[in-house]
């Protein structure tokens, strides 16, 4: 009746997963009991759950991310924490605890944090930064949300009934397959990313659509801003590399369930091809997430060092070589397979040539702080955190690239370090100066200032002291995803590495406290113009947040960093361009099918796990019923009066005029 | 969402009308494209996509052909007979898909309806053939747990089967949607993703047929 | 501080452990030619990029120093955002790098291929590794004896690996002999090491493979060719064989297994499991407390 479901299946036994369930129900039924009792229901359905602008959608992903960062977090310290302890001992976590935590760990951080804040970033800037009013297909946003958020939910559903995959973030094969990995787990990692990866899939395939076929007048593709272009080639990869995903998770999926003989032992199948496909997504992948950073630094940079980006059409020329280039280097995962000298030594030359797009960005950077009058708030510091971090990153990097250098250091301490030194230099910085950048465009005031530099310069000195003592234990043999070792050699660093997660710790209470006084203080760090940081581009143009319909009238784009040229008409005349005609607006409508549709495929993935076939067939069954209804409905759109327009636009106006006036009047 | 919009400005609204004559909206500067062409633009990229995932079954079917663990291979079990009459079906069906198309543009209910039948089914009897060859194969022992040759034979195949079955289940939906509310524009939009989805399954079909059957009968 | 002087103090701290790994018995400090060459590479190929980073480091600071808003002597250009000139040393200086470093990729790949013998004169030592759930099983052919998680081999004596696994993926990797290179089900990898003194280094698996990971170390002692062949003839005098039921036995999956010898082992034994005549050992046995959970 129940399948495979079994009161078996919650972890008596185990004391840590159990608490930390029960922390984790709580806290979501403290706040849904919360949000309830205290009547926010119906707006946190009509204005969030249900909503299909994309800033909402946005800030839900960047949330989700938020929760997901922590989660992943407190894997992290557990990681670092059983290491610093289990020198000749066995620590507090079991190996077969141990080995999901590290599984859950990668898995969460790629999946449900780095890709959710980089996709929410995109969300919520895009549109704005193109001059529109939302994506190309809104609905499809908020399914791919609540598709994403599914995905999110079942890994954490694992931590109450059964377990989660054993294999580490990949599951590579035979370890991952039925004969090796009998229980719940890998099948809790197989749906739970598969049914994010569509979600993922359909963001990728709504941005391509709008960046190519949706930008405001006079956008052409050299007006538009460098984020965009990030954007445009991370959700090019994502069209290109997530079917890849599918295919061979499906592949996994069928050996599991079916029987099958893709990736067995036995009976003719092929692990190696199994490390071929899903690094032909993995490398794909890292650059979706990186892609976006690099956007969100080519935003900031420029607006805080009151200068254009230095080398736009490099930059441009540069972003989509690495999107091409980044197909044709996945082998380098797996050098130590032994493809022969020459086909390692293409790969490894393809990994380095990549080098050289991201060097250039690089410079393009530098070269917009030279001769810049540079202010150095967080979205800065993150910045040149960033350039001089991931620098480091990349060079070990491109080291690893070099193929006999890889004989020594593959899946050693040294490669946790170069990818947690991209991954967190690279994508968590540029998340958080996204973070904090967009932060006043999407809630119309500022997060603390003081909180913020305190958050960054404790993040920053953690990820030092925690990853650079792993290059060494790294270079001293010490191999990765080890519950217990007995070389001394290693300890020191290991030791430390525990000390700088302590640091980082600090730097996430930092962020929390940050957010906390922001919310508590946002009276007096209101921002009432739109436009907290002199910026450059159009989402400034709008007031913070900006209307659902973002611009009362499309802009009429005549340049690169369009805004800064209205801005500096308006600046040089004294005044705000005319006022314009207002006209009504149509909209789309608010709709459940996102979050109905994911709920379905909640319960079909947990059905799938725990093979209850009858609530598979109602999952699928709802989930298509959900479309057809969705697909039933009359009317798509609603309308915003021309007078409810001209009212909200005038208002916002009226700000900057006063801006503009005291601007004038102080020069 | 309209998809015009005026600045206010009369000099710059005659600017613009020249101008919209000067770039097609849609590609560059020319402000956003209208619906039915972001639409078709999207589902096209899905297509894309889907063709991505086919690619990988297809790599892996090539990497898989002679893993045949010592059970029987695609010459020995191949029909080419009862592949030659799916794929009869197949075009046709894409044909009177067409058909349809062109009854939309017309606006005659009668003619969709029957070109919409027809082409349902056919692909059901595609689907029909397809599962009746797939029963043979498995009772026969040519199941796919039997090796990696016959699992990635099965899912490569399989997957455009369900994928055609889809189709069905979608013709179906579209058939009522024509039904309920008649040539609406929104479910006009509806039809070009699926006859776009429809004629790109059969594309699928024309490289299976090539590098599954006729090289598995004849390599 | 408004800018990161942190990353400048953990490059020079990195550096320090690096001079540091040095003394220890990590891949900075080599035993065998393998290992030399590739540590040699590793060395060329940093300092190359830190050529690169070390400069573009300290711009990096003193251009966000300089340039700060409140430093009147800095030269604000707003509108300079090409050039020609930059854009070209841009993009030449990765370039070039990356051609230097794509000739040492090239030349260093394919003399350090693992399959290839360091020293066609010299007539290698065979050993047939095979990975095990969760130990190591190495046959020595020539010789008719096996060993579980130990290895002696002659000090200055290349050493050929025909390498596979019982089970799941493995790697097989001495740190301080060089190249590590995985094992695979069905299949024989290949990897040639030469300990050129004597010592006994840490030898481990470095892809992960289930609960007993960790557990799967071994300790290859290199000794003289006299000692050697003195072990051997050790080995040979007592203690169990190893057969297809002793192998089997053997690869029910254990942790933490103390080293062992055989003093026989059944010629065939290593291509039976390679071309799975033996079949591959089984997975977790399922136990308490159900098996669809948690298989103890």
């Amino acid at each position: 009746m129940l399948g495979k479901l079994s009161w078996n299946a919650i972890p008596f036994d185990q004391p840590i997963p159990l608490i930390a369930a029960a922390i984790v129900g709580l806290a979501l039924v403290g706040v849904l009991v919360w949000i309830v009792a205290a009547g926010h229901l119906p707006y946190v359905w009509r204005e969030w759950v249900t909503s299909v602008d994309h800033k909402r959608i946005g800030v839900m992903y960047c949330l989700l991310a938020l929760v997901m960062l922590f989660r992943g977090g407190i894997d992290a310290v557990m990681m670092r924490s059983q290491q610093a302890l289990a020198f000749h001992a066995e620590g507090y976590l079991p190996p077969e605890h141990y080995n999901q935590v590290f599984s859950a760990h990668g898995t969460i951080m790629i999946f449900f944090a780095a890709m959710p804040f980089v996709i929410g970033l995109m969300n919520i800037v895009v549109p704005l930064q193109l001059g529109i009013r939302d994506v190309a297909f809104p609905t499809l946003n908020s399914v791919s949300f609540w598709l994403t958020a599914t995905g999110a939910a079942l890994v954490n559903i694992s931590l109450v009934l059964g377990e989660f995959a054993r294999t580490g973030w990949l599951p590579f094969p035979p370890l991952s397959g039925i004969q090796y990995s009998p229980g719940v787990g890998v099948d809790y990692y197989l749906w739970a990313v598969q049914i994010s990866g569509v979600g993922t899939l359909l963001t990728g395939i709504n941005f391509t659509t709008t960046i190519l076929k949706m930008r405001a007048p006079g956008m052409n593709y050299l007006r538009m801003p460098v984020f965009c272009w990030t954007a445009l080639a991370t959700n090019l990869l994502i069209v290109a590399a997530f079917p890849v995903l599918t295919a061979t998770l499906a592949m996994l999926t069928l050996d599991r369930y079916l029987g099958f003989h893709f990736f067995t032992n036995e009976a003719g199948g092929n692990v190696m091809m199994f490390m071929n496909l899903i690094w032909a997504w993995g490398h794909p992948e890292v650059y979706i997430l990186v892609l976006p950073a690099f956007g969100v630094f080519s935003s900031v940079i420029p607006a805080f060092s009151c200068k254009p980006l230095f080398g736009y059409r490099s930059m441009v020329i540069a972003t989509m070589f690495i999107c091409i280039v980044s197909f044709m280097v996945w082998l380098h995962h797996f050098f130590t397979m032994g493809a022969g000298p020459s086909v390692n030594a293409a790969f490894g030359i393809a990994t380095s040539i990549i080098a050289v797009g991201t060097g250039v960005k690089i410079y393009n950077w530098l070269f917009t702080l030279y001769g810049g009058r540079l202010r150095f708030d967080v979205p800065m510091l993150w910045s040149l955190g960033f350039i001089i971090t991931f620098m480091i990153g990349g060079m070990t990097g491109v080291l690893l690239a070099v193929p006999p250098v890889d004989f020594l250091l593959h899946n050693s301490m040294f490669l946790v370090a170069h990818f947690h030194n991209v991954i967190i230099g690279g994508v968590l910085f540029g998340a958080f100066a996204g973070l904090t950048f967009w932060f006043p465009k999407a809630f119309g005031f500022r997060l603390h200032e003081g909180w913020g530099k305190a958050a960054f310069w404790f993040t920053l000195a953690g990820f030092y002291v925690t990853f650079m003592p792993l290059y060494v234990a790294g270079l001293e043999g010490m191999t990765r995803r080890l519950q217990h070792y007995d070389v001394a050699a290693w300890r020191p660093w290991v030791l430390i590495a525990g000390l700088g997660m302590a640091v980082t710790v600090v730097g996430g209470i930092c962020f929390v406290v940050q957010f906390v006084v922001s919310i508590r203080r946002r009276e007096q760090l209101r921002d009432t113009t739109g436009d907290p940081w002199d910026g450059r581009t159009l989402e400034w143009s709008t007031s913070s947040p900006p209307p659902a319909f973002n611009f009362a009238v499309l802009p009429k784009v005549e340049g690169e960093d369009a805004y800064w040229i209205m801005k500096q008409r308006a600046r040089d005349s004294g005044q705000l361009r005319a006022e314009p005609r207002y006209h009504e607006i149509e909209m789309p409508r608010n709709s459940p099918t996102g979050f109905v549709c994911a709920f379905f495929a909640t319960v079909m993935g947990f059905a799938l796990i725990w093979h209850i076939w009858w609530m598979v067939i109602l999952g699928i069954l709802g989930a298509w019923a959900t479309f057809v209804v969705f697909a039933w409905r009359d009317v798509p759109e609603y309308v915003i009066p021309a007078e409810e327009v001209a009212r909200i636009d005038r208002a916002n106006r009226s700000h900057r005029r006063e801006a503009l006036a005291a601007e004038g009047a102080a020069t | 969402m309209s998809a015009v919009e005026f600045t206010g400005d009369p000099a710059a609204e005659r600017e613009a009308a020249a101008s919209k004559e000067r770039h097609a909206r849609g590609h560059g500067d020319g402000g956003p494209a209208s619906k039915r062409i972001v639409v078709g633009y999207g589902f096209w990229i899905f297509l894309l996509s889907d063709i991505v995932m086919f690619s990988c079954f297809f790599a892996s079917y090539a990497v898989l052909r002679d893993a045949t663990a010592g059970g029987p291979s695609g010459k020995e079990l191949f029909d080419l007979r009862s592949v030659a009459i799916e794929t009869a079906c197949l075009l046709v069906s894409s044909f009177t898909c067409g058909m349809a198309s062109l009854a939309v543009i017309e606006r005659h209910a009668g003619k969709f309806y029957g070109a919409m039948s027809v082409t349902f089914v056919l692909g059901a009897a595609f689907v029909f053939i397809e599962l009746r060859e797939f029963a043979t194969m498995i009772a026969s022992g040519a199941a796919p747990t039997r090796s990696a040759f016959l699992s990635a034979f099965f899912t490569l195949v399989g997957c455009h089967g369900a994928h055609v079955s889809a189709g069905l289940l979608w013709l179906l939906t579209m058939m009522a949607q024509i039904f309920a509310k008649g040539f609406r524009e929104d479910i006009l939009r509806r039809f070009l993703c699926f006859s776009l989805f429809w004629h790109a399954l059969d594309i699928i079909w024309v490289a299976i047929f090539t590098v599954v059957y006729l090289m598995g009968v004849t390599v | 501080m408004r800018y990161p002087p942190r990353s400048v103090i953990c490059l020079l701290a990195l550096g320090a452990g690096l001079l540091l790994a040095g003394c220890g018995n990590g891949v900075l400090n080599p035993q065998g030619p393998v290992g030399a060459a590739e540590r040699t590479i590793l060395l060329n190929s940093l300092a190359i990029m830190l050529a690169i980073v070390i400069p573009t480091t300290i711009a990096t600071l003193a251009f966000a120093w300089w340039f700060r808003a409140s430093n009147p002597r800095a030269q604000y250009r707003p509108d300079w955002s090409y050039s020609g000139r930059v854009e070209l040393v841009v993009w030449s200086i990765p370039t070039l790098v990356i051609l230097f470093l794509g000739g040492i990729i090239w030349i260093g790949s394919h003399q350090l291929d693992p399959a290839t013998p360091l020293d066609p004169q010299r007539k290698p030592l065979e050993v047939q590794a095979v990975s095990l759930d969760w130990k190591w099983l190495f046959i020595y052919p020539e010789q008719g004896i096996a060993t579980v998680n130990q290895l002696t081999v002659p000090a200055g004596q290349p050493v050929h690996f025909t390498l596979t696994s019982a089970s799941v993926m493995n790697a097989f990797f001495l740190p301080q002999l060089g190249s590590m290179i995985y094992t695979m089900n069905g299949m024989a990898t290949q990897l040639h090491l030469q300990a050129d003194r004597e010592g006994a280094f840490n030898g481990l698996s470095a892809h992960f493979s289930g609960d007993g990971f960790p557990g799967m170390r071994f300790t290859m002692n290199a000794v003289t060719p006299d000692v050697f062949q003195a072990w051997v003839t050790a080995t040979k005098r007592d203690g169990p064989t190893l057969d297809r039921a002793g192998y089997e036995a053997l690869a029910q999956p254990s942790m933490n297994v103390k080293p062992a010898a055989y003093r026989s082992v059944d010629p065939k034994l290593f291509h039976a499991i390679v071309t799975q005549e033996v079949p591959p050992s089984p997975g977790p046995q399922t136990g308490k407390p159900s098996p669809d959970v948690k298989p103890k």
